[in-house]
């Protein structure tokens, strides 16, 4: 990134909070700004927070209060601005969320959705969508795989199949939670250079959850460190210092927190489960 | 909960309360099967001896099956199959958005859930010969009443199966189409559906299976088919074709099952 461009927002949350029923808090009011082409990390523990506001910049965790302001759409605040926001704001998963039985390509094409009504969805892909999606596919490295189940590719192939998806929307925002979690380092760092490099090329903007602060440090325009629900740090990488590390990853003891044992190891497992109840659909 | 130790005694005396639990468990279910096997007169040997002299002048009645009216059963035959290939087919049709409404994760409303339950207990618990009798009444003799009747006794069953299979559905890709923008009947179409697809494909392939045997019985009640024939031969007390007629049946069933189990691996 050029130092003398001048930053315009993209997306921004004003005095967002996120408490969960049960009364735990995910997100303690905080308003950050995030400025148009940047890739952002959200550093920090598990059980900091990061997965809530990162869930909460698409909606897919209804902010308890504050809200989320798109530089394009407007406040997220009805459906069909929600839509279109999320439209345009993909997003690659942790656990890489593709349906297992579909092709690689049918999984990409899953990015075309919100471009269609449901009853032209209904019907084949039109052939510029498919051409997009094998293109999408190519840039990951994965054109020969188009058509074998996604079940059949390797951790890492699934989790560039998701970033194929992400690129299907022709976003302008890419939300990454924990895209690396479940990796090994050798096929972290490729998925991780993978999303920079194409993120710079067509400028999209990143908001990046991470908790390896390695990655954070050699990937990151800007660092946000959250530590119990709230931001501690937010600069550039290289102001990183020991001091504000330890506000990041040294949790001060409270008496009300769980041990730190008994905490789920992903983040996706801590988030309250909807299965049981209501599965979202809108 | 980590922090609290247990005892060692404490462990050993939990132990033994369970194993006498289980112990008092099996007691009483075995209680509860003598009980209901003597009050139906499984039980009393006496009768039970008393029978088999009968059964096996039936027996011998039957044999050798007689095969010379063959020609005459392929039709009804035939209709049989029909019968039970549309009954499943409108049974399905009338099933998946049923099971969409009943399936806990996806009906729009807790009330809807309920009356959808309520519907499709309603129609299990009909039992499809009954169903068969009402709709001969309704619309006469043959196929037609035959085909409803197994396609609407059907539905409280596929139903109930398929709004299991969407209620285990994996929560992620529904996520996932969400965040791309995909509106509900999107999400439902494009992430849950191909999901549960082979979990519908094998009850559905089953059912069909379960159809043709049923729709054997329908016959009975005047609702066409091959059971019309053997009802018909069980009147006039004609027992060597009412034996062809089984084996017939038997055969059928054979192949029926034979091939769906072609299909059900198809649709891993």
């Amino acid at each position: 990134m050029t130092a003398t461009k001048t930053p315009q927002s993209i997306l921004s949350i004003d005095n967002l909070g996120i408490t969960y029923p049960g009364g735990i808090e995910a997100l303690r009011t905080t308003s950050i700004n995030f400025q148009r082409g940047e890739f952002n990390v959200l550093l920090g523990l598990s059980g900091a927070g990061k997965s809530s506001l990162l869930r909460a910049l698409n909606h897919l965790v209804k902010p308890t209060s504050g809200k989320v302001i798109s530089a394009e759409f407007g406040v997220l605040d009805n459906q069909r601005t929600l839509r279109r926001h999320r439209r345009k704001t993909a997003m690659v998963f942790q656990h890489h969320q593709l349906i297992l039985r579909h092709s690689a390509l049918q999984n990409v094409l899953m990015g075309r959705l919100g471009y269609h009504s449901f009853l032209r969805s209904l019907m084949p892909m039109p052939k510029i969508d498919l051409e997009l999606a094998l293109h999408c596919l190519d840039r990951v490295g994965l054109a020969d795989k188009a058509m074998t189940r996604v079940d059949q590719l390797s951790g890492g192939q699934q989790q560039r199949v998701g970033i194929a998806r992400a690129l299907a929307q022709q976003p302008t925002i890419i939300l990454a939670d924990e895209p690396v979690a479940s990796l090994d380092p050798a096929t972290s760092e490729k998925v991780l250079s993978q999303l920079k490099h194409i993120c710079s090329e067509d400028g999209i903007t990143a908001v990046v959850s991470l908790h390896q602060l390695e990655y954070a440090k050699r990937f990151a325009d800007r660092i946000i460190g959250l530590a119990n629900a709230k931001v501690v740090f937010d600069a550039a990488p290289q102001q990183l210092d020991e001091k504000q590390l330890a506000l990041i990853y040294h949790q001060p003891a409270e008496k009300n927190k769980p041990a730190k044992d008994s905490q789920p190891k992903s983040s996706s497992e801590r988030l309250p489960t909807k299965t049981a109840t209501q599965l979202e659909i809108a | 909960m980590n922090t609290h130790v247990l005892e060692q005694s404490d462990v050993l005396k939990r132990y033994s309360q369970r194993w006498k639990k289980q112990t008092l468990q099996v007691v009483v279910l075995l209680a509860i099967i003598l009980l209901a096997a003597w009050y139906v007169n499984v039980l009393n040997f006496e009768l039970l001896a008393n029978g088999l002299p009968a059964i096996g002048t039936l027996a011998s009645e039957s044999f050798p099956p007689d095969f010379t009216n063959l020609r005459d059963w392929l039709s009804p035959l035939l209709d049989t199959l029909a019968m039970s290939i549309a009954g499943t087919a409108i049974a399905v049709m009338f099933s998946v958005p049923m099971a969409f409404l009943a399936a806990r994760n996806t009906s729009p409303h807790g009330v809807v859930f309920q009356l959808a339950r309520v519907v499709l207990n309603a129609l299990r618990s009909v039992p499809e010969l009954i169903m068969g009798i009402i709709f001969v009444a309704a619309v006469g003799f043959g196929a037609l009443p035959g085909v409803l009747a197994l396609a609407l006794h059907s539905i409280g069953m596929v139903g109930k199966f398929f709004a299991e299979a969407i209620e285990h559905v994996d929560e992620a890709p529904v996520e996932a189409a969400r965040a791309a923008g995909a509106s509900p009947m999107q999400v439902l179409y494009h992430a849950i559906l191909p999901q549960v697809m082979p979990q519908f494909a094998d009850v559905a392939i089953y059912r069909w299976e379960y159809n043709f045997r049923a729709s054997t019985v329908m016959g009975m009640v005047g609702a066409g088919g091959i059971g019309f024939e053997l009802m018909g031969s069980l009147r006039i007390m004609q027992y060597q074709e009412v034996f062809a007629i089984l084996l017939v049946i038997l055969l059928m069933v054979t192949l029926v099952d034979a091939l769906s189990g072609v299909l059900r691996k198809k649709f891993k």
